[in-house]
């Protein structure tokens, strides 16, 4: 593999920015520093307009393999989050079968050997996530798994919780909420409200979700378990894992792109393609999720990417899954939506918050210590290249994923990926996925 | 026979009738306008004009129903369209044949417009999405049921005019009593009431309204004696058993008790009231078997008005001899 010079950008990381080239061999940064030659035969990548940041992290990802190839594959998958700017992504278990035993984490990770970024695993807490019996969490965490989940679902019988963040105590991992009371969700398509209402779609409080998240901040109380809460939706979550910070809990929160400019309102056309799971929330929930990112209660933006092949996706709305890809929009949707200046906290980020979210962070709540920067000589070359200022509109024709449900499509972004360098290699240039 | 076709008033986009929000007060008046020409044309003796000769109307039921596929089939045949039916239970659904392939299939052996009927609130819109035929909403879940709505107001203004007032609802006071939350009907009749000027109030217990009104045109009652005495039109909700085992309600007979229209009720019923159902009735249980039967109830000539709106409508959508 040769040298590769990445040149004429700013480099952004978890210890600031500063104009500086970057120089990789051997998979790993060799030289950070205002102005490098290009050695013989390295390969020149213009960063010229750009931010050079570490690579970012996405701790929630669903892959579909096994199991539902038809929609993505890891190879796919991996291949759109490269071009997204990933260098590592997180494959939730809600496969078929789902990840719970060390047999599919082995495939899975093997899948990913191969992936053009990073692939580590999630198991599930749960024995085929039914939420029944514990899952071999100590086997899977042998193999270097670091956070559980039921994804897709949430684990809804609180003696299972507690069990589990008891026996995960000793393995240094996490265990991740999907937060749904299945009961107060039964039957919910849509966020319950005005739009529900007048839609006739059956909807889904606030409160199925925020319930959970109550009761597992006391879980995490009780237990002194880490608990790391994905994609909050609603405005109760945000205040209630602000409020478990301030008392020192180990817990942690993350956000999807959608939940943070995305309402309700878009599903007035029955456009399936806004059927996410929880569901997009009202103007006043986007806001509060938008000012938890900016406030530090919330850690880390997540893709939530979720691919649906056409056919799945044209279903009548109560019958189509619930899921929107992400990989390739998540970075642009964040720099647009939150870093618009002006007196809203929650849209005055700086573009090294969003990054913050987006890649050091995620990466040490999900234990990749080679992941996140900082851009240095010694640490593994896994560096995301972009132009904060170039705006494109969104095309799904043109995504790497199998699946084209992408809620932003013919939406007009604003920063745009150049390059990805990942383990030394050159995995996207000009925009373009290299293989 | 010679026949004069009534004439069709220039109105927005009118390829579908998706919601009764598509047509606006104008619109609903334009399609009772001409409802009252195609009541006439029903009670010739050979009850057929050739206004859509040569269309073809597909009825699309995905859900079962008797009335109105019954009714939009009668109004294309009395127009002289040819009709095609589909219904689920023996179609390739079953076959795994995806609701889009589906209409397409339709649409491809030549159906001018759709009439679909859906358990999934939005189904007309996506089919309206995909392919060109005119697309009719027959009812989506719990969402909307245009035809119906449409011919309820036909119905109250038909009153009217026969007790010598001008047909005008303006003003009226209407309510609609049950389980407006699962009801489509109930939807769509909230817009075409208000739109045209009525007063609506919904009575129902808390669990069968929907979670949100904000942006509704209405008054919430949970006293149906305290309203009834004012009400000019009284709209009973078919209320379904499966709502108990959802913790809605306690039983039938506490709605009955509490809800329903019963013979005692009906007497705080003021002298001009009329009494309304979109069918099918739970005799005894939102409505007395003996109230449906009485003079103040317009019940049957909603099911008979049926034909002639759905006639307008079809006739609106396809006859303007502009060939849309």
């Amino acid at each position: 593999m040769h040298e590769i010079l990445v040149g004429g950008g700013t480099v952004l990381d978890a210890t600031g920015a500063r104009r500086a080239d970057v120089l990789v061999g051997e998979g790993r940064i060799t030289a950070v520093a205002e102005s490098i030659e290009a050695p013989a035969g390295a390969l020149v990548l213009d960063a010229g307009g750009c931010l050079v940041t570490p690579g970012l992290v996405d701790l929630h990802t669903h892959l579909r393999e096994p199991g539902r190839e038809e929609a993505e594959t890891v190879e796919t998958g991996a291949r759109a989050a490269a071009l997204g700017g990933y260098t590592a992504v997180v494959a939730m278990p809600n496969t078929d079968p789902a990840i719970d035993s060390a047999a599919v984490v082995r495939q899975v990770l093997d899948l990913g050997a191969k992936a053009v970024c990073q692939v580590s695993v999630a198991g599930a807490i749960s024995v085929g996530r039914a939420g029944e019996l514990l899952a071999p969490l100590a086997e899977m965490a042998a193999l270097g798994v670091r956070i559980f989940t039921d994804d897709g679902a949430g684990v809804q019988d609180g003696r299972l919780m507690r069990r589990a963040l008891e026996y995960a105590g000793p393995l240094g991992v996490v265990l991740a909420q999907h937060c749904e009371d299945a009961s107060l969700a039964a039957g919910g398509h849509m966020n319950e409200g005005e739009w529900s209402s007048r839609l006739g779609i059956p909807g889904v409080p606030a409160e199925a979700e925020e319930v959970m998240v109550m009761r597992d901040i006391a879980l995490a109380r009780l237990t002194g378990g880490r608990v790391h809460f994905l994609h909050l939706s609603t405005a109760g979550s945000v205040a209630m894992v602000g409020a478990a910070k301030a008392q020192g809990l180990a817990v942690t929160a993350e956000a999807a792109p959608h939940h943070l400019c995305l309402t309700d309102a878009e599903v007035s056309g029955y456009d399936t393609r806004f059927k996410v799971n929880p569901p997009l929330r009202s103007a006043a929930d986007a806001a509060a999720v938008r000012r938890g990112v900016a406030s530090g209660v919330i850690d880390a933006i997540a893709t939530d990417h979720a691919p649906h092949t056409q056919e799945a996706k044209e279903a009548p709305f109560d019958q189509a899954p619930p899921g929107m890809t992400g990989l390739e929009t998540t970075l642009a949707v964040a720099l647009t939506e939150l870093c618009q200046a002006g007196d809203d906290p929650g849209r005055n980020l700086k573009p090294a918050e969003v990054v913050a979210a987006l890649s050091w962070q995620p990466a040490a709540i999900a234990g990749l210590s080679d992941q996140g920067g900082p851009v240095a000589p010694g640490r593994p070359a896994h560096l995301c290249v972009f132009d904060p200022g170039q705006s494109w509109v969104v095309d799904p024709a043109r995504t790497a994923s199998r699946s084209r449900n992408n809620p932003w499509a013919g939406r007009s972004l604003t920063g745009r990926v150049r390059h990805t360098v990942y383990g030394g290699e050159a995995v996207v240039i000009d925009g373009e996925a290299q293989r | 026979m010679n026949v004069t076709l009534p004439e069709v008033a220039e109105t927005a986009d009118t390829r579908h009738l998706l919601s009764v929000a598509d047509l606006g007060r104008s619109g609903i008046e334009e399609v009772l306008r001409l409802t009252d020409s195609f009541v006439e044309v029903s009670e010739r003796t050979i009850p057929r004009v050739p206004a859509l000769r040569g269309r073809t109307v597909a009825t699309l039921f995905f859900e079962d129903s008797t009335r109105t596929r019954l009714s939009f089939e009668a109004a294309a045949k009395r127009l002289s369209a040819d009709t095609m039916t589909f219904s689920a239970a023996s179609s390739s659904l079953n076959k795994g044949e995806s609701l889009r392939d589906t209409v397409e299939t339709v649409t491809a052996m030549g159906a001018d417009a759709l009439i679909v009927r859906h358990r999934s609130a939005g189904v007309p819109w996506q089919v309206a999405s995909w392919v060109p035929a005119a697309v009719i909403n027959a009812g989506d879940g719990w969402h909307e049921h245009p035809t119906q709505a449409l011919l309820d107001c036909y119905t109250v203004r038909q009153a009217l005019v026969a007790r010598g007032a001008d047909g005008a609802i303006d003003g009226m006071r209407v309510g609609i009593v049950g389980d407006v939350k699962h009801s489509r009907v109930a939807r769509s009749g909230v817009l075409a009431w208000s739109a045209l000027g009525a007063d609506v109030t919904l009575i129902a217990p808390p669990t069968l309204l929907p979670p949100s009104l904000a942006g509704w045109p209405v008054r919430v009652s949970h006293d149906l004696d305290a309203v009834l005495p004012d009400l000019d039109v009284v709209y009973l909700l078919r209320i379904q058993a499966e709502r108990m085992t959802e913790a809605l309600l306690p039983s039938l007979r506490e709605y009955t008790a509490v809800y329903g229209l019963t013979r005692r009720r009906a007497e705080l019923l003021g002298k001009d009231a009329v009494v309304m159902h979109p069918g099918p009735m739970n005799r005894g249980v939102e409505i007395a078997a003996e109230v449906a039967e009485l003079p103040c109830s317009v019940i049957t000539r909603q099911v008979s008005n049926g034909v002639a709106v759905r006639m307008a409508v079809l006739f609106l959508l396809l006859g303007s001899g502009l060939d849309a």
